[in-house]
């Protein structure tokens, strides 16, 4: 293959990348749209090794290389329960900056491209830049994955001036930058590049200690959207546009969604990043002198599902809890029972409930709840007075009305679910305690609140058990 | 010891609820008390003996049995003279009293030597109260109750038909009064799909009109009636004026009229008087639910249905009596609710804890003395009028892209700050990045336009495909592994590690990120 067809069907793949993305748009299309990475992926890998950079010489190398890690991936990918997502995706994007670090050391070793002037600052600043990234990015994903499966608490772990640290760590990247750009040859240049390294991974595992629990799936797609910006640093390295492209097309992706999310919760991107919660230096949220009065009601699994027999309509709001106690398809055989009774029953969903964005999509519709019922939180907010019971099933924080009411409440100004406006709230919750956000809800004082304590799994399949009887 | 409930049979002239149904017969039991309900004490609500008997209630054969052997007595109406006789020292009452208008009676349980708690002296204002709010669940049955018999008398249908037989317009309902009663008669002829108008003289009520698919018609005056525990209060000469004009021009247009105007210890104010009866259409209805106070209407005859001017005017007293069934499920309901305050221990015994806001205010007699009327409620001072919170502006909803565009300040900042990046970059470096650069610009704008559009429900999906994406790393390895061989020597050993090592990695995630993508997607159906 000549480096110009080489060049085409990397144009082909770009292209068949973007179909990609553009194809999750709507779940009609998104088949096709996984379809169009994987051909696009199969392009872009066959084109390479056939191509004019790579001698025959590499393809048994590549070959048990790729059989090797892909029945890993391919394992993972059948054994992972869909609760468990957000730690699988997180572990992957520690792979990719991993990756991205061993490519930039390899391609610095290579002696054999030889670039003057200009040039060679530039590569070696792509160099450095790239395997900064990389082990940000893989450091990073590794306390994400810890924190999200539990091997890791998931309290912010705060150090004193730690944004000076994170100063000191910039200024001493940017100095040993300096000093690596002068280095004379390959090994001089090697120190600097390693005390780098190590700072990066430093500061990854930093950055992601720092973030509390609540903002998990910012971070989530943070390390997503740096995954790609590492995917396009080694592009650049390596004078690869494909690369360049399809990093970029990641990097962007990922930024957005989480913007998305950070808008989700009324938090500055830099806050969360800077990590805590709250802007006020991140110290935990101290409690409103005004603590919620009243009582709590709490009701029985029977009692539940008679609220829910008699209801018309039924919103339900599910949340980290529902993914914790693996309640969904006990969620799932309710609604049916509703439905199949002629009950309106939608879902509302908050951008940012669960650990990573889209968490609770994806277990609904592993349980096989139809997606046309699963509402966003605008489509369905206004639809609250209307209904009769809404059922809050372990969500504590998008549920809270002090975000809107309580202006000096960590929380304010964070949209959230109005659930207390439906007729009547059935809020499902192990115990009292707060939720990550470390802040009271008076959502649970409500006159027309109820609470349903227990495991979501077990209690709904008491309720479900009253549905049969 | 586990005291006794009895439940008499009601014997006010017309008079069909009871006190406890069977269902709640059930749930006092479960309390710990033992229930007594006299012989056909429900039969005119439509339930028999043998349900309560199912329920586990024993049955009384008459009312002095039951009396005497009951601790606790559940009452709809206030009791009669013969009664009270019956009343044996100690027992507990509840029932709806009237204190204020019945002093009478008052006396005679204080002779009586018993325990009287009158549901309808409860601080309504306690949110804690509602469950037990009697009031409230009677009025609700009123408001719907009366759209009903105004529907009897009226001629025509409700809603607007368009039929082979011509045009029916809707019909135009009047409600004055927009409390609990007015608000269930609005959301009722609402329903039927008549066109509802409605007034009340506290302006706050006005959004609770509209939800219900009524209009508001407000008087042309300023003034605020709200006077306090949620009643209205008596208002100026000025805004009486304004208000009987524009209940002049309502009577005029309207086809029913529903009045459910009170204010407490007043006669009901005279909203429609017999002039504007005059006015009013052949063949129209007024339906008075304030006719046991007088009357909002000046030609209401109170318990009867008279006919004047061609108008029908209703003004039953017993309208939640009209609706048996219903009334006494949740009149037990809210008893239920009491009880359960009362009897925390849940062991059979209750304990009027003078203690506890909502128990004091009920409480009218306490051990043969009068407790009425109870000191106001410590608690919520009347949330005063709130400082016009200007709602906090509603949080822009995450429209993708459809956002407001940024401030000018903002957008000029972005724009200087990326003009001067790009200088730097043109000016230093050099062409062979300069390509690199544009294609990377260029893809970043390509991916913020595609992912916009991608719906909150994908982002899962979305994140795993981008990382599999991401794998195309994998390309930086594969030109690493073998490239073809030049002259300058290079640590071959090292990088081919290195980049398979590499490649392993990016291979997981590929097929992985891909695998798991598929997976997940092929769950999302519809």
């Amino acid at each position: 293959m000549t480096a110009s067809l080489a060049t085409v069907a990397y144009i082909g793949a770009t292209i068949l990348f973007i179909l990609s993305l553009g194809g999750l748009s709507s779940p009609e299309s998104s088949r096709r749209g996984n379809l169009y990475g994987i051909i696009g992926m199969t392009i872009a890998v066959l084109a390479t090794i056939f191509g004019p950079r790579v001698t025959l010489a590499g393809v048994p190398w590549i070959i048990a290389a790729m059989v090797v890690g892909g029945s890993i991936g391919l394992y993972a990918a059948r054994k992972v329960q869909m609760t468990q997502m957000p730690e699988l995706v997180a572990l992957m994007h520690s792979l990719v900056g991993l990756a991205a670090c061993l490519v930039g050391f390899a391609s610095y070793i290579d002696t054999a491209v030889i670039l003057e002037g200009a040039e060679k600052a530039i590569h070696e600043v792509e160099i450095y830049v790239g395997i900064l990234i990389g082990a940000v990015t893989f450091s990073g994903s590794i306390i994400a994955f810890g924190k999200l499966s539990g091997r890791i608490g998931g309290k912010p772990l705060l150090l004193p001036a730690r944004h000076w640290i994170n100063l000191l760590g910039l200024l001493i990247v940017i100095w040993y930058g300096r000093e690596f750009i002068h280095a004379e040859t390959a090994s001089a240049g090697m120190i600097p590049l390693a005390v780098m390294t190590v700072i990066a991974l430093l500061f990854g595992i930093h950055m992601v200690m720092a973030i509390g629990g609540a903002d998990m799936p910012v971070v989530v797609s943070m390390l997503n959207s740096y995954s790609g910006w590492a995917a396009a640093a080694t592009g650049f390295m390596l004078s690869n546009d494909l690369l360049i492209v399809t990093g970029a097309l990641v990097g962007s992706s990922g930024a957005i969604l989480s913007y998305i999310m950070c808008r989700a919760m009324n938090r500055n991107f830099i806050s969360v990043i800077a990590g805590g919660f709250g802007t006020s230096g991140g110290a935990v949220a101290k409690k409103p002198d005004g603590e919620p009065a009243g009582e709590v009601v709490p009701v029985s699994a029977q009692e539940t599902a008679q609220l829910l027999k008699d209801a018309k309509s039924v919103i339900i709001v599910p949340g980290y809890g529902m993914a914790v106690a693996q309640a969904q398809h006990a969620v799932r055989e309710i609604v049916e029972h509703l439905r199949e009774k002629g009950t309106k029953v939608r879902f509302g969903i908050h951008p940012v409930a669960g650990r990573m964005p889209g968490h609770m999509n994806v277990l609904l519709a592993e349980a096989k709840v139809p997606y046309d019922i699963v509402l966003e939180m605008d489509e369905i907010n206004e639809d609250f007075p209307d209904t009769d019971v809404s059922m809050v099933i372990g969500a504590n924080d998008i549920v809270n009305p002090a975000a809107q009411d309580d202006p000096t409440s960590p929380i304010a100004g964070m949209p959230v679910l109005e659930v207390w406006k439906a007729r009547t709230s059935i809020v499902m919750k192990r115990s009292m305690a707060s939720g990550y956000a470390g802040v009271d809800n008076p959502l649970f004082y409500k006159e027309n609140n109820r609470m349903l304590f227990g495991d979501a799994k077990k209690t709904l399949e008491e309720v479900l058990g009253a549905f049969r009887g | 010891m586990p005291l006794t409930i009895g439940v008499p049979k009601e014997i006010y002239p017309g008079e069909r609820r009871v006190a406890t149904v069977p269902e709640v017969v059930e749930k006092l039991r479960k309390l710990g008390f033992s229930v007594v309900v006299e012989s056909d004490a429900g039969a005119a609500a439509n339930f028999d003996d043998e349900s309560y008997r199912n329920a586990g209630a024993g049955i009384a054969a008459n009312a002095a049995e039951l009396w005497s052997s009951s601790d606790i007595v559940f009452k709809v109406r206030a009791p009669d003279a013969g009664e009270v006789a019956l009343i044996k020292p100690g027992t507990t009452l509840v029932s709806f009293i009237w204190p204020a208008q019945n002093p009478d009676l008052m006396q005679a349980l204080v002779a009586r030597k018993a325990n009287v708690l009158a549901i309808d002296a409860l601080p309504r204002q306690l949110s804690r109260a509602q469950k037990m709010d009697a009031l409230t669940s009677m009025a609700g049955i009123s408001g719907y109750r009366a759209v009903i018999e105004a529907a009897n008398a009226f001629g025509r249908f409700f809603n607007g038909q368009i039929t082979a037989a011509g045009k029916i317009p809707p019909a135009k309902v009047f409600i004055a009064g927009a409390g609990v009663a007015g608000l269930a008669a609005i959301g009722t002829a609402a329903n039927l799909g008549a066109i509802v108008r409605a007034n009340d003289t506290r302006a706050e009520v006005a959004d609770q009109v509209i939800s219900l698919g009524g209009e508001f018609v407000k008087v042309d005056y300023e003034e605020e009636g709200s006077g306090g525990g949620g009643y209205a209060k008596v208002m100026s000469e000025g805004f009486q004026q304004a208000q009987r004009e524009m209940y002049a021009k309502q009577a005029a247009d309207a086809d029913i009229i529903i009045t459910t105007a009170l204010i407490p210890g007043k006669p009901a104010p005279r909203l429609i008087t017999a002039e504007m009866v005059k006015t009013m259409k052949p063949g129209s209805v007024i339906v008075d639910m304030a006719a046991e106070q007088g009357g909002n209407c000046e030609l209401t005859e109170p318990g009867q249905t008279v006919v004047k001017h061609g108008v029908t005017i209703v003004g039953y007293t017993d309208l939640p009596s009209r609706l048996a069934k219903q009334s006494s499920t949740l009149y037990s309901t809210n008893l239920l609710r009491l009880t359960e305050e009362l009897c925390k221990a849940k062991d059979g015994t209750i304990d009027i804890n003078m203690e506890d806001d909502a128990i004091r205010g009920l409480t009218v007699i306490k051990d043969g003395a009068i407790t009425w009327p109870a000191p106001p409620p410590k608690l919520p001072a009347a949330p005063p009028p709130k400082p016009a919170v200007a709602a906090a502006p509603a949080p822009k909803g995450h429209g993708h892209g459809a956002t407001g565009p940024m401030p000018a300040g903002t957008l000029a900042i972005v724009f200087g700050v990326g003009a001067v990046l790009f200088w730097l970059i043109g000016a230093f470096a050099p062409p062979a990045f300069l390509s690199h650069f544009t294609v990377f610009v260029l893809a970043c704008f390509v991916g913020y336009m595609v992912v916009w559009n991608v719906t909150p429900a994908l982002h899962t999906p979305l994140m795993s495909v981008t990382n599999a994406i991401s794998s195309i790393i994998a390309i930086g390895a594969l030109v690493q592994i073998a490239p073809p061989l030049l002259d300058t020597p290079r640590p071959d050993a090292w990088i081919r590690g290195l980049a398979a090592l590499a490649l392993v990695l990016t291979a997981v995630n590929m097929f992985g990120g891909f695998a798991v993508t598929r997976r997940m997607l092929a769950m999302f159906r519809k």
